[in-house]
């Protein structure tokens, strides 16, 4: 096939991206490299239009082992132990094919864990589908539960946590998100750096097929109407499989035969190749004929584009190759040595004797297009003014059974039930709760993980919404009792070439980095998911964060559920009345408009230090952290878990009563403690200055607000339980 | 007393026993799936997980693997054999326990806590148990337990239900089937009562902080009457 301008447009690249090309090689590419070109300068894998801005994150702290960069990053969780955890999105191929989406995306994101050396000891996931009467959402939603379980559960890893919504903007484009934990010694960890010359370049595990060639290229595209033609780009999952492939790799990692090893994800063999010698600075010379392959006559294109699952790429030591071989033959994978690596800093192809590719490292990676893309700034909404009129005729208790029965509230028993969540016997907090929680196999720690996003506050205000993500997370991990470390993000955002797109993503990333700074709570890794968008209709902005922290004894965890009657519930942090883009706002007002709540970083780290300090002590019985409905809906759900019943006072300052029960001021939480420890608690809190309020004593089954109005919580729990499991059986 | 989990391609629960077996007292030693010959042992063990990737029938690629010969023989001269959840089904289809175990009948996995309540005590593995009603963990995709009326007639005649799925009294009724089960039937014996097969993961049970703790008192006293 003859190489020009149009055959490189149809590939995804721009004429002066193709023009750039020729440049740097001094000639026209052949197919093969032009597909190689293609597949690294794409969005997904060269981050051309984020690059610039991703910089700007705070990647640094005493617990970090490592930064962006790598597979995963890797932080110190003490005693030589170390956690490798990364967040990567899945979502065009999921919206494509939502069993195979979800579950390759699931697969890919433990192969990133596990080629660090990790045994991975949890996933997460975050999973964004269109409303709940588009006539897709149903099917989408089933189908990526189904492929997250398929997968999750016959590697034998706990889904442990997650987070679900539903939003009209995600009908064309829904998201799927899957984050991974991984357990290593700290001197045990692996790296993706090539090193030394004629060392094996070796292939391991599943055989190369035609299935996602292009997945990359797909994944960096806007979707039209003829987006069911893309179905040959999503790739094919088998679990068993990649099951075979961590033990096989944990086992050749025991001794220390691999000088560098590297997943086969997103551009298959051209990017795990190209990374490894890149990194190390050396060439790597591929005989493609050795390459196992699934189907015959493959050509060197294909298989260099092919994004088949569960592959996996290794530099080993000279004579180690036996040893290797034996390993991954008694785990029944492939096994082939495809190449060694160079010392000419280019990646040489052969096939059939011929050399079909001859391209210099650093023109696919350090020269790679990057853009400063126009990017537009975004202004802070006005606040609007709650009318009396719109809110004298609403009943308290009505509004909070249509909140809990709200889709973004409503209990995700339906998914997380279809997640083996127990499996490696240590989940000690299972779905459902702030965080989920694992001990740390064989010792008295345990690792809490939560995965977070606020897509309406982002879209309301990017800056504000990055923020306060990042603050979430934070709260959920202090909420289960753990020291927050570092998190992960996936960046989902529309198209970068529009100014209103690119400034959602610039000023989210602003956000997050100002927060992850100042809360000591850096980024580590993370991906970014551009062109979430169909035809002109882009999505909310969806940053995820995964955040990871530290309970150093198991037995301190803290659960949300209220324990026993009798005991006093606390509101720590002000409650201000900020009503704008609240559920409330949004879905019993109607009002759309406005700014989201404000973040004050002083205050989120203050009272969730201070909140730490107070499970420290054995003080606090129960943890919540406030977020969707308010302080009355955070209360219900701990009401509902816990099988008791609170009587919630009056607000003790002049403030609206629904604006005390259903704003969404930050930084707030709901504890429970012993009366008698009452006044233990409020020294702490005051010598802290950290606002309290004292919400109301815990009582049985029913739900009091001012000696008043009343609720049963059997009544409660049927509206939090049965709207997805009535949705799902229609 | 002396305990081996088999551990097949795509097993994911044998770490799982292992750990298990050792905390309340077994010597237990781990077999791979083309050993040919099994250690000397009090106790076999088919652990969790999917086997070949249940690609073809769940447990039947693996009951066809080298060390099920001996596994085999190891239960028809008396020995103790118990298979959970893949187990299970691996056990049926080598025929060492009778029926078969289809697809749960909401076509969805279940991870979930599950109440169990204890059918006969005439046998090694809950004789003496001080409760009859346990509270265990089931994780999977084809629990669903099915065999013909002939089949069930023979099975209640020699008292070979071992477990029923109930509620936390002990009633055992339709609303508290999770997977469509005849009878809620959740594990059963073979004949001689050697040989156990059960859908519900004691192993994931044995602390306070986890799921609960009832999978305890099944390993405690399991060794106390293999002693």
């Amino acid at each position: 096939m003859i190489v020009n301008e149009q055959v490189a447009v149809d590939h995804g690249l721009k004429k002066d991206e193709y023009a750039k090309i020729c440049e740097l090689l001094k000639r026209t590419p052949n197919i093969t490299e032009l597909g190689i070109f293609s597949a690294m300068w794409n969005e997904h894998c060269s981050y051309k239009s984020s690059r610039l801005h991703l910089k700007k994150l705070p990647t640094k702290g005493k617990k970090v082992i490592q930064g962006p960069g790598e597979n995963a990053g890797v932080i110190d969780i003490e005693d030589n132990d170390a956690i490798v955890f990364k967040i990567e999105s899945h979502n065009h191929p999921s919206f494509i094919e939502p069993y195979q989406g979800a579950a390759t995306g699931v697969g890919g994101i433990m192969r990133d864990v596990f080629t660090m050396g990790a045994r991975p000891i949890a996933n997460l996931n975050s999973i964004h589908f269109g409303s709940p009467q588009h006539k897709k959402t149903k099917n989408l939603l089933r189908g990526v539960v189904h492929g997250i379980g398929g997968y999750g559960n016959c590697m034998g890893v706990p889904t442990i946590a997650g987070q679900t919504s539903f939003d009209s903007s995600y009908n064309g484009n829904i998201l799927v998100n899957a984050m991974t934990l991984g357990l290593v010694k700290k001197d045990k960890i692996f790296y993706s750096k090539a090193a030394g010359l004629n060392k094996p370049v070796i292939y391991v595990g599943s055989k190369t097929g035609r299935d996602g060639i292009h997945g990359a290229s797909m994944a960096s595209a806007s979707f039209d109407e003829k987006v069911e033609e893309k179905k040959p780009t999503v790739q094919v999952g088998d679990p068993f499989t990649e099951k075979l492939l961590l033990e096989a790799c944990l086992e050749l990692m025991a001794g220390d035969s691999i000088i560098a090893i590297q997943d086969m994800g997103a551009a298959g063999l051209t990017s795990s190749s190209i990374e490894m010698a890149s990194k190390g600075n050396l060439g790597i010379e591929i005989n493609l004929n050795k390459v196992p392959c699934r189907e015959a006559k493959m050509t060197p294109y294909e298989i260099m584009l092919s994004e088949s699952q569960e592959r996996m790429l290794i530099v080993l030591e000279n004579g180690k190759e036996e040893h290797a071989k034996k390993i991954f033959d008694k785990w029944n994978l492939d096994f082939a040595v495809i190449g060694k690596t160079t010392k000419s800093k280019k990646i040489e192809l052969y096939f059939d004797e011929e050399k079909v590719a001859d391209i210099p490292v650093n023109t696919l990676v350090e020269n790679s297009p990057m853009y400063d893309r126009k990017w537009k700034k975004a202004k802070l909404p006005k606040k609007n003014k709650i009318k009396k009129e719109d809110i004298k005729h609403l009943k308290i208790i009505d509004v909070l059974k249509k909140i809990l029965a709200n889709p973004n509230v409503c209990s995700k028993e339906w998914i997380w039930q279809q997640y083996d969540h127990t499996v490696m016997g240590d989940t000690i907090q299972k779905p459902g709760g702030d965080a989920g929680v694992v001990r740390v196999h064989g010792t008295d720690k345990a690792v809490a993980a939560s995965v977070d996003s606020s897509a309406v506050y982002c879209w309301a205000h990017p800056l504000t919404g990055g923020k306060q993500v990042v603050c979430e997370s934070f709260r959920n991990l202090i909420s289960v009792g753990a020291k927050p470390i570092a998190i992960t993000n996936c960046l989902n955002f529309g198209s970068p070439e529009k100014e209103e797109n690119m400034g959602e993503f610039v000023e989210c990333v602003q956000g997050i980095g100002e927060a992850s700074e100042y809360l000591k709570f850096p980024v580590v890794s993370g991906n970014v998911s551009f062109y979430n968008q169909t035809k002109d209709k882009g999505i909310k902005p969806t940053p995820s964060i995964g955040g990871v922290g530290l309970i150093k004894n198991y037995k301190n965890m803290i659960t949300m559920e209220f324990k026993e009657v009798g005991n006093i519930a606390l509101v720590i942090g002000k409650t201000e009345g900020h009503i704008d883009q609240s559920l409330f706002a949004r879905n019993i007002l109607d009002e759309k408009n406005g700014p989201p709540p404000e973040v004050n970083l002083f205050n989120e780290k203050n009272n969730g230090e201070t909140v730490l300090k107070l499970i420290d002590n054995n003080l606090i019985k129960s943890a919540h952290d406030v977020s969707l409905g308010g302080i009355i809906t955070a209360a219900a759900k701990m009401c509902i878990k816990g099988k008791k019943g609170i009587n919630i006072k009056k607000p003790q300052y002049l403030i609206n009563e629904i604006e005390y029960l259903f704003s969404e001021d930050q930084g707030r939480y709901i504890l429970e403690i012993n009366k008698k420890d009452f006044k233990k608690v409020a020294d702490i809190l005051n010598r802290n200055a950290v606002h309290f309020d004292e919400l109301g004593t815990i009582s049985e089954n029913e739900l009091y607000f001012n000696d008043k109005t009343k609720v049963s919580i059997d009544e409660l729990s049927t509206y939090n339980n049965s709207w997805l499991l009535k949705y799902m059986s229609k | 007393m002396k305990s081996s989990v088999i551990t097949f391609p795509g097993s994911n629960c044998d770490r799982d026993m292992d750990v298990a077996l050792k905390k309340f007292g077994f010597k237990n030693k781990m077999v791979w799936h083309t050993d040919a010959e099994l250690p000397k042992s009090d106790l076999v063990v088919l652990p969790g997980g999917f086997s070949y990737g249940d690609y073809l029938r769940c447990g039947s690629m693996a009951s066809k693997s080298k060390i099920m010969q001996s596994v085999i023989n190891f239960a028809n001269a008396g020995g103790m054999v118990m298979g959970i959840c893949n187990g299970f089904q691996i056990l049926v289809e080598t025929g060492l326990v009778p029926g078969v175990l289809l697809r749960n009948k909401y076509l969805e996995f279940i991870c979930k806590n599950v109440f169990i309540k204890i059918n006969d005590k005439k046998n090694k593995y809950f004789k003496n148990i001080e409760n009859e009603i346990l509270e265990l963990h089931i994780a999977h995709n084809e629990g669903n337990y099915f065999c013909t009326n002939d089949q069930l007639k023979e099975i209640e005649d020699n008292n070979q239900i071992a477990i029923n799925y109930c509620d936390e009294n002990g009633k055992i009724e339709d609303q508290f089937n999770p997977n469509g089960s005849i009878k809620n039937i959740a594990g059963i014996f073979n004949k001689e009562k050697n040989v156990l097969g059960m859908m519900p993961h004691p192993e994931r049970m044995i602390h306070t902080s986890l799921s609960g703790e009832d999978g305890s008192l099944f390993f405690k006293n399991l060794i106390n009457n293999l002693k």
